[in-house]
């Protein structure tokens, strides 16, 4: 038993189609007990208020941003080595995933800044490296929909995906030289001492765990539906080959 | 290589070539600068590097189309792969030939242009040392956009929104230098990360354009 099998497409759907149920639900029930247990059941931050409780929304879907483009950039290893289809295929639909994630930060985030920093956007290297991702994300995408043949198009987008990676990061870094911040430091990590509060960490959790259990169910789903794509171009054209 | 060279430098100077478009287009954004945002001299002493650079990263951007695209077009690039020439250099000449023609011309214009932009007399050395160390690598990651849209009949607006966001980091150093130097402050530590962006760029990313011009050769 290797994860390898599942670069047959056939049994990477039934297995596939086996899972989704299960993730749909569990994210589904994490992310709904995670919201109300954020928004109704925590107390008011002394000096923020109530508008801390974006932080439910706002650091999951960051949190996904980021990791959906390593999910691409890992899947893009994959098949430039190994040249497996599921996982060019499986790169392609993680992307609009990913910058909807993207987006949802940038929006949370603004929406959080302005009663707190008293603007919806600063030049901050946090929120300058998350549009620098934006646009990332926007080229892969487009790099994607602009070829017509699809391997050459998964050749393309894998290597401008590792091309990328290195750039995203480089710029990461640089926005951080370029100037200082407002945004505040990571909210978990394990080798701080001051992290978000107990109170606000564990609903915070749940709802990472459905957002992570969301982008899976999302990228199945979208890679399943990319494949039966193929499937029905490679009928129509043998098809057309008949006729 | 030197061969290839010279036939692209010529290729370039001659008539058609299209030599001098991306000077003209860097002259035209510097000159509208000042209709857009006001002529008092302090803003315009400012925000004078930022606005260099950026014309100089526009005109490199623009100039990028016809690097690879006519050599696809007429077919001498399908020769170029077959040539004994791993087209790993024939790439990186690519991109030296477009830097001789955009690039170098584009440093040479700049102190001018900053005569204009009403740039501090301390600023025009850094601004000339820092698009001297960056505009080689904004012509190396162009190369590499040049040669992913290659095969694209309308990939200009498309090789623009992948090339762009590779510019970040040289754009972010490369005017930090010169907004330094032109404010007087110390520029050691952006002109060597801007220095390294550059020798990292030419090292590693001909390795990347070829194997993406290899795919789209196929």
């Amino acid at each position: 038993m290797s994860i390898w099998e599942y670069a047959n497409p056939k049994k990477f759907l039934a297995t596939s189609e086996k899972v989704m149920p299960a993730l749909w639900i569990s994210s589904a029930v994490l992310i709904t007990v995670g919201l109300v247990w954020g928004f109704f059941f925590t107390p008011d931050d002394y000096r923020q208020g109530s508008t801390v409780k974006i932080i439910f929304l706002h650091v999951p879907s960051a949190l996904m941003a980021i990791n959906a483009w390593f999910m691409m950039l890992v899947a893009s290893l994959v098949w430039v080595i190994r040249r497996h289809h599921v996982s060019a295929l499986a790169a392609r639909a993680a992307a609009p995933v990913g910058v909807i994630m993207t987006v949802i930060a940038l929006i949370t985030g603004a929406i959080w800044g302005q009663p707190m920093w008293g603007t919806w956007w600063a030049w901050d290297p946090r929120l300058t490296s998350f549009l620098v991702l934006f646009l990332f994300y926007l080229g892969y995408i487009a790099l994607w929909e602009a070829i017509d043949n699809p391997d050459t198009a998964a050749d393309l987008t894998s290597i401008l995906c590792l091309v990328g990676s290195v750039f995203a990061v480089l710029s990461r870094y640089a926005v951080n030289f370029w100037n200082q911040g407002l945004h505040q430091g990571a909210s978990l990590s394990l080798d701080e001492k001051e992290n978000v509060h107990d109170a606000f960490s564990s609903p915070l959790y749940v709802c990472m765990a459905g957002f992570v259990l969301l982008f899976l169910a999302l990228v199945l789903y979208r890679t399943g539906t990319e494949i039966r794509a193929r499937r029905i171009k490679a009928l129509m054209a043998r098809e057309r080959l008949e006729a | 290589m030197i061969a290839l060279l010279l036939r692209d430098l010529k290729l370039a100077f001659r008539a058609g070539g299209g030599f001098g478009l991306g000077l003209a287009f860097f002259l035209i954004v510097t000159v509208m600068v000042p209709f857009s945002v006001g002529p008092q001299s302090e803003l315009l002493a400012r925000i004078a590097p930022g606005v260099l650079w950026l014309g100089a990263l526009l005109a490199c951007l623009l100039s990028l189309d016809r690097l690879l695209a006519l050599d696809w077009e007429d077919g001498s690039l399908d020769l170029l792969a077959t040539a004994p020439l791993p087209l790993e250099s024939t790439v990186t000449i690519k991109a030296l030939a477009h830097w001789i023609t955009t690039g170098l011309p584009l440093v040479l214009a700049a102190p001018v242009l900053g005569v204009l932009l009403n740039l501090p007399v301390q600023g025009f050395q850094w601004l000339v040392v820092s698009l001297l160390l960056g505009t080689p690598a904004l012509s190396v990651i162009g190369t590499f956009g040049a040669a992913l849209t290659v095969g694209l009949k309308r990939g200009g607006l498309l090789m623009s929104l992948l090339v762009m966001p590779l510019y970040v980091p040289t754009l972010i150093f490369g005017s930090e230098v010169a907004r330094r130097g032109a404010e007087g402050m110390a520029v050691q530590t952006p002109l060597l990360l801007l220095a390294g962006i550059s020798a990292a760029s030419i090292a590693l990313l001909p390795f990347a354009s070829a194997a993406v011009l290899r795919v789209n050769l196929r």
